[in-house]
């Protein structure tokens, strides 16, 4: 398909500002002009609205299309929340405004939301303060990896070094931990997708600085040994961290707080559906216990005795400003409107229903696939094509197939650790009818692998393009349509 | 209550007997009795119908009637209605990422005509697809040319926003960095005190124009300067202001970043915004977050993907250049449709009414007795004025006539608490300015 910029005709205008009203024409002096107008499109409205619109067809969404993709809670995004997030008294707000003398009364609404929203999160997750200010969840990793360190240099302990993270972890886990200045090690789980617990007494010692652990791990599995995990990191003064990327799979039946963890991220994206965007914005509330709290980022929102919200940037052990303003509001509004109308017993109910989905699934798929542990998953089940590998078929092979067959596919080769992962996630929102299609669809591509191992090399058929050279991207840097063709970085 | 969940309890029954287990709660038996919860003490929930009224209620509890000559790098531009008419498609705002190009060329297309319209307006030679807002972008610039330079010391002029400065700072304070940062005279970046600080240690000069305080500079020497020891320079710019403003490329700027939320976001009291990045090309592969590249499928017709991203933390771990994974895509994909529809005319025009409209309130508020608007650095949009008596009295006096009066620069510069900064949009009108200096003279007299 064409790119807009090859539908630009000199001249052409998509939106007339119409005449100034103002007496004043002023100019800019040469040294401060740029020489040559930006180059961007010059087309209509219209071609605007059938261009985008065209290329909105050639994407597989969840309004469109089962996407069970592992790790990612692609579940369905209330169209509520969308109509809410957009009401004028939210996206007209100036964020500046609030800083100004007095300016609390003029965004009482929107401190409102925020301040609830922490009390919300407070009581689901069992910890004792949340900032809303991270931008994604990674952005939530690494401010609560600096409040380790926040920890730490406030307590004159200078010798942590290491933060230790199994391998099933998320790749932002460890690069978090570097940005933020620690260097990692990784534990190696047992054969029932839980932490090794030798190999993990043999790696802490007193430049421990933390731990951090997803729960359930990646693998979809609930680790068992919590507490005495918690027990060998605090002995030595190390931080639990709780990557909240899988809280979806366990409201109501565990509060990380409650269980040894000091820190955590939320993505709301995944727990609370607010919707993925195409790869963000993201948001990732983080939640302390009472020791870390001090060192939360500025501002805090808090409430006066007269029941007015606040700014409040007056903590002086605080890390700082980690973003500019409050965190992704925009994101905030979407996921404390879920909240309310969902209550105790509804959020309690999409943790079961993403646990019995994922589990009818993994049953279901058993006789097929080779599932990585024999046990209950949680929200999501890992399977390994090492069968269909044996016959030629990888498991890049079985989601390109799953792709003409309408389906976006599983998450494969995550987590590293397993050989030709595919890791499933259908997500509470999902039907049985949905699951069964897409059940009878897998099998097939498992009989597929039997009987004509070499019909998967040509899929997808039926998508606007076949497979792409992404070694030709990657040498040949074409990254704008100003760049040009062919030309090695 | 869950409206969501859509299998009904005969369904439930018929997948809990094939799993092989009596009820839900079987599925959780690997949490221990210890590790439940001790509390989950939450409201019940509440109909569609009493969440909208609530949260209409709490908007309207929002001031968003007052009209805005507050800016400080966040600015109350039109939007087109084609914008969100666009990304109001669930075909784009429910995908993911797109690990799966064959299903995701909608995504990866506006994100290369996305980076495309951003090298357009900045005139730098790459993009990426872009990162969360101006200030986190500052500071993975920052990184990366401490990366690239493999030397840490950083001089930060003053005129850089102090919003994005307290961010430098905060990322930055437990590693081993030296943070220089140079003052501001006359409104302008101080020549002598950054050639002063400038040596073979400095990893990176980073500059922004329009600076805080609304002035703009042609940076050419001072970036000459740094490249002269080797050091990068790395400059935040504001995007409307460059339909008429000399680029940061034409300056020599190593790599550009800056808040795009002017590119067709909503202010929505401060995010989802945009930060974008772009540098010279022999840069990308130091560069942080997600690129797209164009490439050919097995039958050679062009398409779009993710590349380069043996950068990236989901294969490079605690080695990738960034610990970022995700972009702001849908926001990209804003201000992509936004440069689309305003166009190439569309921009210089927008500019343009932004420039005048400042220009006038300028020639109004230096009337008024007391005011000195400050004329030393020619300004864009948003300009500084020094007023009789402390800047954030006045704002509020202002709002209680119905106007967010400006910014008082006293909040992040000590001492300036005379100082207010005021933006002008092309929104504006000259009733509206009228109006607004109307008062102020009222509220001053």
């Amino acid at each position: 398909m064409e790119l807009i910029f090859e539908r630009s005709v000199a001249g052409r205008k998509g939106f007339c500002f119409g005449p100034s009203d103002v007496p004043v024409h002023a100019h800019i002096s040469p040294n401060y002009a740029r020489q040559q107008e930006a180059p961007l499109p010059e087309v209509s409205e219209l071609d605007v609205v059938r261009h985008y619109t065209r290329l909105s067809q050639k994407n597989f969404s969840i309004d469109t299309h089962f996407y069970p993709l592992g790790s990612c809670t692609m579940k369905y995004n209330p169209k509520f929340t969308e109509s809410l997030a957009r009401l004028s008294g939210f996206t007209d707000l100036h964020p500046l405004l609030a800083q100004l003398s007095g300016g609390e009364q003029w965004t009482q609404g929107a401190l409102q939301i925020l301040y609830e929203l922490e009390q919300w999160m407070c009581e689901m997750t069992g910890f004792s303060h949340f900032t809303m200010q991270p931008l994604a969840g990674a952005h939530g990793e690494l401010t609560g990896i600096m409040l380790m360190a926040a920890y730490h240099k406030a307590r004159g302990n200078s010798k942590k070094k290491y933060v230790i993270i199994p391998d099933s972890a998320h790749g932002t886990n460890p690069a978090s931990a570097a940005v933020a200045g620690y260097e990692t090690i990784t534990i190696p789980s047992n054969k029932d997708g839980g932490m090794d617990l030798e190999a993990l007494k043999a790696a802490v010692n007193e430049e421990t600085a933390g731990l951090m652990m997803t729960v359930p791990s990646t693998y979809g599995v609930f680790e068992p040994n919590i507490s005495e995990i918690s027990t060998i990191i605090h002995a030595v003064d190390g931080i639990m961290y709780y990557d909240g990327a899988n809280l979806n799979a366990v409201l109501g039946r565990c509060r990380p707080g409650d269980v040894g963890f000091d820190v955590m991220h939320i993505n709301t994206h995944k727990t609370f559906t607010t919707p993925h965007g195409g790869g963000g914005p993201g948001s990732g509330p983080v939640g302390v216990n009472e020791k870390l709290s001090p060192f939360l980022p500025i501002s805090r929102v808090v409430k006066h005795s007269d029941g007015m919200y606040a700014l409040d940037y007056n903590y002086a052990k605080s890390i700082g400003y980690i973003a500019s303003f409050y965190g992704n509001f925009g994101l905030l509004v979407r996921a404390y409107a879920y909240m309310l109308m969902l209550g105790k017993e509804g959020l309690i109910d999409t943790s079961d229903h993403a646990v019995l989905n994922a589990n009818y699934i993994m049953k279901k798929l058993e006789p097929y696939y080779k599932i990585c542990f024999d046990r209950i998953c949680m929200h999501e089940s890992v399977f390994s094509a090492s069968k269909q590998a044996q016959r030629g078929v990888h498991a890049i092979d079985i989601a390109k197939f799953l792709i003409d067959q309408q389906i976006h596919p599983p998450t494969v080769y995550f987590p590293i650790s397993v050989p030709e992962a595919i890791m499933i996630e259908p997500t509470e929102t999902e039907s049985k009818k949905t699951m069964d299609d897409f059940i009878a669809k897998m099998i097939e591509a498992d009989e597929l692998s039997i009987n004509d191992p070499a019909a998967f090399k040509e899929f997808p058929k039926t998508m606007p393009i076949a497979r792409p050279d992404e070694v030709k991207a990657a040498r040949d840097v074409k990254t704008s349509f100003f760049l040009p063709t062919s030309d090695a970085a | 209550m869950n409206p969501y969940i859509t299998n009904t309890p005969q369904e439930v029954g018929q997948m809990l007997k094939i799993i092989g287990v009596e009820d839900i709660d079987a599925l959780f038996a690997d949490i221990k009795p210890e590790h439940r919860p001790r509390s989950f003490d939450l409201p019940q929930g509440l109909s569609e119908y009493e969440v909208v009224r609530r949260l209409t209620a709490l908007s309207l509890k929002n001031n968003v009637h007052v009209t805005p000559f507050i800016g400080g790098g966040y600015y109350d531009h039109y939007i087109p209605s084609v914008v969100s008419a666009l990304t109001s498609r669930g075909e784009f705002y429910t995908a993911y990422t797109p690990y799966q190009p064959e299903c995701a060329q909608g995504t990866l297309q506006a994100l290369f005509e996305y980076q495309s319209s951003m090298c357009a307006l900045t005139g730098m030679e790459v993009s990426n697809a872009s990162l969360y807002d101006g200030g986190t972008a500052l500071y993975e610039a920052m990184m990366m040319a401490i990366r690239i330079t493999g030397r840490n010391k950083v001089i930060v002029d003053g005129g850089v926003s102090p919003i994005y400065r307290k961010i430098l700072k905060t990322y930055t304070h437990h590693l081993s960095y030296e943070f220089q940062e140079t003052p501001v005279v006359h409104g302008q970046s101080s020549r002598d005190e950054i050639q002063r600080l400038l040596d073979r240690d400095t990893a990176v000069v980073i500059l922004q124009n329009p600076n805080f305080f609304g002035a703009i500079d042609d940076l050419t020497d001072i970036i000459q300067k740094a490249h002269g020891v080797g050091a990068l320079a790395i400059v935040s710019v504001y995007p409307i202001s460059l339909g008429l403003l000399k680029t940061p490329a034409e300056m020599g700027a190593d790599i550009v970043t800056g808040e795009g939320q002017s590119l067709g976001l909503p202010l929505n009291f401060g995010g989802p915004y945009l930060g974008f990045m772009c540098a010279r090309k022999k840069y990308i592969r130091k560069m942080p977050g997600r690129i797209v590249g164009q490439t050919v499928d097995s039958k050679g017709q062009r398409c779009f993907v993710n590349t380069l991203q043996a950068r990236e933390q989901h294969i490079r771990r605690e080695k990738a250049t960034s610990n970022i994974c995700t972009n702001v895509s849908l926001c990209a994909l804003q201000a992509a449709i936004f440069m689309a529809v305003v166009g190439k005319n569309g921009l210089k025009e927008m500019a343009q009414l932004n420039l005048d409209k400042a220009e006038y309130a300028k020639q109004l508020l230096s009337k008024i007795k007391g005011v000195e608007v400050k004329r030393s650095a020619p300004s864009f949009n948003e300009f500084t004025v020094h007023l009789p008596k402390d800047a954030s009295q006045v704002v509020a006096a202002m709002m209680k006539k119905g106007f967010a009066a400006g910014f008082p620069l006293g909040r992040y510069y000590p001492g300036m608490e005379r100082y207010l900064l005021v933006a002008v949009t092309e929104k504006r009108t000259k009733e509206e300015i009228d109006r607004y200096a109307k008062n102020l003279q009222e509220v001053l007299s």
